[in-house]
């Protein structure tokens, strides 16, 4: 008599799958960071181009160490920038704006006025295109020139 | 009479898992630094070019400051803030003049420490700057 041979089905084993898997999430949640590289696009002035805006034809505009702004020596509030600026630079487009910030005032208040004006083509319908952000090395530069720190002294 | 097994049903627990992993995958980026800042909020972003050096200023709950700096393959420490980085992006800026800078900060610091800084990238001849923000509205006074 002939026994019958059983045969055995032949099949990936599976089983262990979900463990891989699982290991694999905890290994993508340990070492996942959500893309944090978005920042507002800013154009260093370089060492040959010295020329420096005119300080009575710019637009300036101060940053205090409590975060507070004036244009043009007029206390203001970020919302009233552009309303202020919109005359003036739609007349001259390449007016020149200066953000000269407080040494003490918090980097946040000067990305919020930049970001102000980097916006107004977006929220206004005309663009800020001439933004100048002195340095501390810039101003001392000016004030070897003047014989005084022209941002102090322009509203006093 | 026949009573039904209770069981919770795994069958499709392999199924949520591998999708749980596309998910991980696709929005991983392994980033060089990982230090968390509190970066200014503005409306308005660019995204950072893949590569760019980094500069990262972060105050810790000490008080101190401290510097780090990658070239965009690298993260390393620095010890004698701004004037090392200055040698470093000297260097990048000389073989690539068109690399770009990502200067990574938190929103509270004193805006001298940023007006140093863009001062030594500016020497090293560093002419494109991006300034690391996350989406929101500024509070201010």
């Amino acid at each position: 008599m002939k026994l019958k041979k059983k045969k055995s089905d032949s099949e990936i084993p599976t089983s262990s799958m979900a463990d891989i898997a699982f290991l694999l999430i905890i290994f993508f949640m340990v070492t996942s960071v959500f893309s944090s590289t978005k920042g507002l696009e800013f154009k260093l002035p370089q060492e040959e181009e010295q020329a420096p805006a005119e300080e009575e034809e710019a637009i300036f505009i101060q940053v205090f160490p409590d975060m507070s702004v004036s244009i043009d020596c007029k206390p203001t509030s970020l919302g009233e920038l552009l309303d202020y600026m919109e005359p003036k630079l739609t007349r001259n487009a390449e007016k020149p704006v200066i953000i000269y910030s407080d040494p003490d005032a918090p980097y946040q208040a000067m990305i919020a006025v930049y970001d102000v004006l980097i916006a107004a083509e977006d929220t206004r319908g005309f663009p800020v295109k001439n933004i100048s952000v002195p340095t501390q090395k810039d101003i001392g530069d000016y004030t070897v020139m003047f014989g005084v720190n022209p941002f102090e002294v322009r509203c006093n | 009479m026949k009573t039904a097994e209770a069981a919770i049903p795994t069958a499709s627990m392999a199924d949520i898992a591998f999708l749980l992993i596309i998910f991980f995958m696709v929005t991983t980026v392994h980033e060089l630094d990982r230090t968390t800042v509190n970066a200014p909020k503005a409306q308005n972003f660019e995204e950072a070019e893949k590569g760019a050096a980094i500069v990262v200023i972060h105050r810790q709950p000490t008080g101190e400051l401290i510097y780090k700096w990658s070239d965009g393959e690298e993260m390393s420490d620095v010890r004698n803030g701004p004037g090392d980085i200055y040698l470093e992006a000297s260097r990048i800026a000389y073989d690539n003049p068109n690399k770009q800078f990502l200067i990574k900060s938190d929103g509270d610091i004193e805006f001298r420490y940023i007006d140093e800084l863009m001062d030594e990238l500016r020497k090293a001849g560093v002419k494109r700057l991006l300034l690391l923000t996350s989406p929101g509205e500024a509070e201010m006074g």
